[in-house]
Protein backbone atom coordinates (compact mmCIF):
# COMPACT_ATOMS: atom_id res chain seq x y z
CA UNK A 1 0.00 0.00 0.00
CA UNK A 2 1.15 3.71 -0.56
CA UNK A 3 2.73 4.80 2.76
CA UNK A 4 2.42 8.73 1.28
CA UNK A 5 -1.66 8.08 1.44
CA UNK A 6 -1.37 6.11 4.66
CA UNK A 7 0.24 9.10 5.85
CA UNK A 8 -2.00 11.65 4.33
CA UNK A 9 -4.85 9.57 5.80
CA UNK A 10 -3.68 9.39 9.26
CA UNK A 11 -3.24 13.12 9.36
CA UNK A 12 -7.13 13.32 7.99
CA UNK A 13 -8.26 11.03 10.51
CA UNK A 14 -6.70 12.82 13.75
CA UNK A 15 -8.47 15.66 12.55
CA UNK A 16 -12.20 13.84 12.36
CA UNK A 17 -12.42 14.31 8.65
CA UNK A 18 -11.42 10.68 7.28
CA UNK A 19 -14.42 9.10 6.07
CA UNK A 20 -15.59 5.69 7.04
CA UNK A 21 -14.07 3.68 4.07
CA UNK A 22 -10.68 5.59 4.49
CA UNK A 23 -11.33 4.55 8.07
CA UNK A 24 -11.47 0.93 7.01
CA UNK A 25 -8.54 1.15 4.76
CA UNK A 26 -6.27 1.92 7.58
CA UNK A 27 -7.85 -0.78 10.16
CA UNK A 28 -6.53 -2.93 6.98
CA UNK A 29 -3.54 -1.34 6.97
CA UNK A 30 -2.28 -1.49 10.30
CA UNK A 31 -3.67 -5.10 11.41
CA UNK A 32 -1.41 -6.38 8.40
CA UNK A 33 1.86 -7.49 9.33
CA UNK A 34 4.29 -4.84 7.85
CA UNK A 35 3.45 -1.64 9.20
CA UNK A 36 6.20 1.26 8.91
CA UNK A 37 8.51 1.35 11.92
CA UNK A 38 7.60 4.82 12.20
CA UNK A 39 3.64 4.21 12.29
CA UNK A 40 4.10 1.21 14.54
CA UNK A 41 2.83 3.55 16.97
CA UNK A 42 -0.05 4.01 16.04
CA UNK A 43 -0.95 -0.04 15.90
CA UNK A 44 -2.08 -0.45 19.14
CA UNK A 45 -4.71 2.17 18.68
CA UNK A 46 -6.61 0.62 15.23
CA UNK A 47 -5.62 -2.95 16.87
CA UNK A 48 -7.62 -2.04 19.90
CA UNK A 49 -10.76 -1.08 18.05
CA UNK A 50 -10.98 -3.77 15.66
CA UNK A 51 -11.15 -6.23 18.51
CA UNK A 52 -13.16 -4.30 20.64
CA UNK A 53 -15.84 -4.82 17.97
CA UNK A 54 -15.93 -8.39 18.52
CA UNK A 55 -17.38 -8.48 22.09
CA UNK A 56 -20.76 -10.06 21.76
CA UNK A 57 -23.94 -10.00 24.39
CA UNK A 58 -23.39 -13.03 25.23
CA UNK A 59 -26.79 -13.67 27.84
CA UNK A 60 -30.04 -15.53 26.11
CA UNK A 61 -33.04 -12.37 26.65
CA UNK A 62 -34.76 -13.94 29.50
CA UNK A 63 -37.68 -12.21 30.37
CA UNK A 64 -39.87 -13.12 26.91
CA UNK A 65 -39.52 -16.85 28.10
CA UNK A 66 -39.98 -16.27 31.94
CA UNK A 67 -43.03 -14.24 31.43
CA UNK A 68 -44.70 -16.65 29.36
CA UNK A 69 -43.68 -19.25 31.61
CA UNK A 70 -45.12 -17.37 34.60
CA UNK A 71 -48.17 -16.74 32.81
CA UNK A 72 -48.90 -20.65 32.13
CA UNK A 73 -47.80 -21.69 35.50
CA UNK A 74 -51.03 -18.76 36.86
CA UNK A 75 -53.65 -20.20 34.68
CA UNK A 76 -52.76 -23.58 35.64
CA UNK A 77 -52.93 -22.51 39.60
CA UNK A 78 -56.12 -20.55 38.83
CA UNK A 79 -57.78 -23.57 36.94
CA UNK A 80 -56.31 -25.91 40.06
CA UNK A 81 -58.35 -23.74 42.60
CA UNK A 82 -61.30 -23.52 40.15
CA UNK A 83 -61.57 -26.90 40.22
CA UNK A 84 -61.00 -27.75 43.73
CA UNK A 85 -63.50 -24.67 44.85
CA UNK A 86 -65.88 -26.52 42.07
CA UNK A 87 -66.08 -29.99 43.71
CA UNK A 88 -65.82 -28.73 46.95
CA UNK A 89 -69.15 -27.15 46.60
CA UNK A 90 -70.63 -29.95 44.69
CA UNK A 91 -70.05 -32.82 47.29
CA UNK A 92 -71.86 -30.16 50.25
CA UNK A 93 -74.33 -30.30 48.26
CA UNK A 94 -74.45 -33.77 47.96
CA UNK A 95 -74.57 -33.78 51.77
CA UNK A 96 -76.63 -31.33 52.62
CA UNK A 97 -79.64 -33.03 50.70
CA UNK A 98 -78.86 -36.58 52.19
CA UNK A 99 -79.89 -35.27 55.64
CA UNK A 100 -82.80 -36.45 55.10
CA UNK A 101 -86.14 -35.35 55.78
CA UNK A 102 -89.34 -37.30 56.68
CA UNK A 103 -92.69 -36.85 54.46
CA UNK A 104 -94.89 -38.22 56.97
CA UNK A 105 -95.51 -35.53 59.81
CA UNK A 106 -96.43 -37.52 62.37
CA UNK A 107 -93.51 -39.88 61.62
CA UNK A 108 -91.44 -36.65 61.91
CA UNK A 109 -92.85 -36.32 65.55
CA UNK A 110 -92.13 -39.76 67.07
CA UNK A 111 -88.68 -39.60 65.57
CA UNK A 112 -87.77 -36.25 66.86
CA UNK A 113 -89.69 -37.50 70.20
CA UNK A 114 -87.20 -40.00 70.30
CA UNK A 115 -83.98 -38.20 69.37
CA UNK A 116 -85.65 -36.39 72.78
CA UNK A 117 -85.68 -39.09 74.78
CA UNK A 118 -82.54 -40.48 73.94
CA UNK A 119 -80.99 -36.95 74.86
CA UNK A 120 -83.11 -36.87 78.23
CA UNK A 121 -82.08 -40.60 79.22
CA UNK A 122 -78.40 -39.54 78.67
CA UNK A 123 -78.83 -36.16 80.96
CA UNK A 124 -80.50 -38.54 83.36
CA UNK A 125 -77.41 -41.04 83.91
CA UNK A 126 -75.05 -38.07 84.38
CA UNK A 127 -77.94 -36.92 87.29
CA UNK A 128 -77.93 -40.18 88.64
CA UNK A 129 -74.04 -40.31 88.99
CA UNK A 130 -74.20 -36.89 90.82
CA UNK A 131 -76.86 -38.70 93.89
CA UNK A 132 -73.22 -39.62 95.30
CA UNK A 133 -72.54 -36.17 96.00
CA UNK A 134 -75.61 -35.69 97.80
CA UNK A 135 -75.25 -39.24 99.69
CA UNK A 136 -71.56 -37.58 100.67
CA UNK A 137 -73.56 -34.17 101.58
CA UNK A 138 -76.22 -35.96 104.06
CA UNK A 139 -73.58 -37.89 105.71
CA UNK A 140 -70.99 -34.33 106.38
CA UNK A 141 -74.34 -33.02 107.68
CA UNK A 142 -75.06 -35.49 110.05
CA UNK A 143 -71.28 -35.73 111.26
CA UNK A 144 -71.14 -32.05 111.42
CA UNK A 145 -74.49 -31.26 113.46
CA UNK A 146 -73.64 -33.98 115.82
CA UNK B 1 -44.72 -8.43 16.64
CA UNK B 2 -44.51 -11.94 18.70
CA UNK B 3 -41.33 -13.02 20.30
CA UNK B 4 -39.84 -13.88 16.99
CA UNK B 5 -39.67 -10.76 15.04
CA UNK B 6 -38.84 -8.82 17.96
CA UNK B 7 -35.66 -11.30 18.60
CA UNK B 8 -34.96 -10.49 14.85
CA UNK B 9 -35.16 -7.14 15.25
CA UNK B 10 -32.84 -6.78 17.94
CA UNK B 11 -29.97 -9.29 16.65
CA UNK B 12 -28.52 -7.17 14.74
CA UNK B 13 -27.37 -4.36 17.19
CA UNK B 14 -27.83 -6.19 20.87
CA UNK B 15 -23.98 -5.99 20.58
CA UNK B 16 -23.81 -2.42 20.00
CA UNK B 17 -25.72 -2.27 22.82
CA UNK B 18 -24.11 -4.07 25.47
CA UNK B 19 -20.25 -2.44 23.76
CA UNK B 20 -21.52 0.60 24.34
CA UNK B 21 -23.30 0.18 27.97
CA UNK B 22 -19.99 -1.10 28.78
CA UNK B 23 -18.02 1.94 27.48
CA UNK B 24 -20.16 3.77 29.65
CA UNK B 25 -20.42 1.65 33.15
CA UNK B 26 -17.04 0.00 32.13
CA UNK B 27 -18.48 -3.39 34.84
CA UNK B 28 -19.01 -6.19 32.39
CA UNK B 29 -22.14 -6.71 35.10
CA UNK B 30 -23.61 -3.91 35.03
CA UNK B 31 -23.68 -3.44 31.16
CA UNK B 32 -25.35 -6.74 30.74
CA UNK B 33 -28.06 -5.45 33.38
CA UNK B 34 -28.08 -2.27 31.40
CA UNK B 35 -28.47 -4.40 27.94
CA UNK B 36 -31.29 -6.08 29.25
CA UNK B 37 -33.28 -2.83 30.38
CA UNK B 38 -32.96 -1.65 27.08
CA UNK B 39 -34.14 -4.85 25.67
CA UNK B 40 -36.85 -5.43 27.93
CA UNK B 41 -38.04 -1.26 27.65
CA UNK B 42 -38.25 -2.17 23.76
CA UNK B 43 -40.47 -4.89 24.24
CA UNK B 44 -42.66 -3.41 26.45
CA UNK B 45 -42.61 -0.22 23.19
CA UNK B 46 -43.10 -3.18 20.62
CA UNK B 47 -45.97 -1.65 19.04
CA UNK B 48 -44.49 2.04 18.87
CA UNK B 49 -41.51 0.87 17.33
CA UNK B 50 -42.97 0.88 13.63
CA UNK B 51 -43.02 4.90 13.98
CA UNK B 52 -38.86 4.87 14.40
CA UNK B 53 -37.44 4.27 11.12
CA UNK B 54 -34.00 3.28 12.85
CA UNK B 55 -34.89 1.65 15.58
CA UNK B 56 -30.99 0.75 16.01
CA UNK B 57 -30.50 4.49 16.66
CA UNK B 58 -33.86 4.57 18.75
CA UNK B 59 -31.69 1.80 20.90
CA UNK B 60 -28.59 3.21 20.95
CA UNK B 61 -30.01 6.35 22.24
CA UNK B 62 -31.93 5.05 24.81
CA UNK B 63 -28.87 2.69 26.01
CA UNK B 64 -26.48 6.44 25.80
CA UNK B 65 -29.72 7.32 28.36
CA UNK B 66 -29.95 4.87 30.70
CA UNK B 67 -26.31 4.63 31.34
CA UNK B 68 -25.76 8.26 31.55
CA UNK B 69 -28.42 8.66 34.27
CA UNK B 70 -27.24 5.47 35.68
CA UNK B 71 -24.15 6.61 36.20
CA UNK B 72 -25.60 10.53 37.82
CA UNK B 73 -27.33 8.27 40.10
CA UNK B 74 -24.09 6.75 41.50
CA UNK B 75 -22.52 10.00 41.84
CA UNK B 76 -25.44 11.23 43.25
CA UNK B 77 -25.86 8.45 46.07
CA UNK B 78 -21.99 9.44 46.29
CA UNK B 79 -20.67 5.84 45.49
CA UNK B 80 -17.59 5.70 43.79
CA UNK B 81 -17.31 3.80 40.70
CA UNK B 82 -15.55 0.72 41.29
CA UNK B 83 -13.61 -0.56 38.22
CA UNK B 84 -12.82 -4.05 40.30
CA UNK B 85 -14.48 -6.30 37.58
CA UNK B 86 -12.91 -4.99 34.68
CA UNK B 87 -11.12 -7.93 33.60
CA UNK B 88 -12.76 -9.54 31.15
CA UNK B 89 -14.29 -12.98 31.47
CA UNK B 90 -11.95 -14.99 28.89
CA UNK B 91 -9.76 -17.05 30.05
CA UNK B 92 -6.04 -17.47 29.45
CA UNK B 93 -4.57 -14.57 31.18
CA UNK B 94 -1.25 -15.01 30.57
CA UNK B 95 -1.71 -15.28 27.02
CA UNK B 96 -3.83 -12.25 27.21
CA UNK B 97 -1.71 -10.28 28.99
CA UNK B 98 1.10 -11.07 26.37
CA UNK B 99 -1.05 -10.27 23.77
CA UNK B 100 -3.24 -7.57 23.85
CA UNK B 101 -1.13 -5.17 26.55
CA UNK B 102 -0.81 -2.32 24.83
CA UNK B 103 -4.38 -2.90 23.72
CA UNK B 104 -5.49 -2.81 27.32
CA UNK B 105 -4.18 0.27 27.66
CA UNK B 106 -5.83 1.81 24.88
CA UNK B 107 -8.98 0.39 26.40
CA UNK B 108 -7.77 2.38 30.07
CA UNK B 109 -6.99 5.24 28.03
CA UNK B 110 -10.52 5.65 26.10
CA UNK B 111 -12.22 4.78 29.49
CA UNK B 112 -11.00 8.05 31.25
CA UNK B 113 -12.30 10.26 28.49
CA UNK B 114 -14.93 12.22 29.25
CA UNK B 115 -18.29 10.37 28.11
CA UNK B 116 -18.47 12.01 25.29
CA UNK B 117 -15.91 11.47 23.73
CA UNK B 118 -15.79 7.67 25.24
CA UNK B 119 -19.41 7.73 23.05
CA UNK B 120 -18.30 9.24 20.11
CA UNK B 121 -15.30 7.51 19.72
CA UNK B 122 -17.45 4.34 20.46
CA UNK B 123 -19.86 5.06 17.78
CA UNK B 124 -17.50 6.49 15.32
CA UNK B 125 -14.17 4.04 15.78
CA UNK B 126 -15.75 0.65 16.91
CA UNK B 127 -19.33 1.00 15.59
CA UNK B 128 -18.43 2.89 12.52
CA UNK B 129 -21.34 4.51 12.29
CA UNK B 130 -21.68 7.80 9.87
CA UNK B 131 -21.21 10.85 11.53
CA UNK B 132 -24.75 12.28 10.72
CA UNK B 133 -25.93 9.14 13.00
CA UNK B 134 -23.28 9.68 15.45
CA UNK B 135 -25.00 13.69 15.47
CA UNK B 136 -28.76 12.56 15.99
CA UNK B 137 -28.07 10.03 18.71
CA UNK B 138 -25.84 12.30 20.14
CA UNK B 139 -28.23 15.45 19.85
CA UNK B 140 -25.03 17.74 18.74
CA UNK B 141 -24.57 18.91 14.91
CA UNK B 142 -21.67 16.77 12.83
CA UNK B 143 -19.16 19.85 13.45
CA UNK B 144 -19.09 19.72 17.10
CA UNK B 145 -19.11 15.20 16.79
CA UNK B 146 -16.03 15.81 14.43
CA UNK B 147 -14.38 18.47 16.80
CA UNK B 148 -14.92 16.42 19.84
CA UNK B 149 -13.87 12.88 17.96
CA UNK B 150 -10.53 14.44 16.60
CA UNK B 151 -9.25 15.92 20.11
CA UNK B 152 -10.69 12.05 21.96
CA UNK B 153 -8.34 10.23 18.73
CA UNK B 154 -5.45 12.90 19.62
CA UNK B 155 -5.65 12.01 23.46
CA UNK B 156 -5.25 8.71 23.07
CA UNK B 157 -2.74 8.96 20.72
CA UNK B 158 -0.52 10.75 22.71
CA UNK B 159 -1.13 8.41 25.70
CA UNK B 160 0.05 5.55 23.43
CA UNK B 161 3.73 7.51 22.45
CA UNK B 162 3.92 8.63 26.13
CA UNK B 163 3.45 5.02 27.36
CA UNK B 164 5.82 3.90 24.47
CA UNK B 165 8.80 5.65 24.81
CA UNK B 166 8.27 4.89 28.86
CA UNK B 167 8.80 1.43 27.71
CA UNK B 168 5.55 0.44 28.97
CA UNK B 169 4.53 -1.48 25.84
Amino acid sequence: MDLDRIENLVEKYFEGETTIAEEKELQTYFSSEDVAQHLEQYKAMFGYFSSAKEQKFEQKIPFLAKKRNLAWLSIAASVVVLLGMFTFYNYNMNQNQDLGTYDDHQKAFEETQKALNLLSKNVNVGVQSMEYVNEYQESKELIFKN
Amino acid sequence: MNQLEFVNLITPFKDKVFRLAKRLLVSTEEAEDATQEVLVKLWDKKQGLDKYNSVEAFAMTMTKNYCLDQLKSKRASNLQIVHNNFTDRTPLMQQQLEDSDSLTWVEKIINELPEQQRMIVQFRDIEQYEFEEIAKMMDMNETAVRVALSRARKTIIEFMTKTHSYGLR
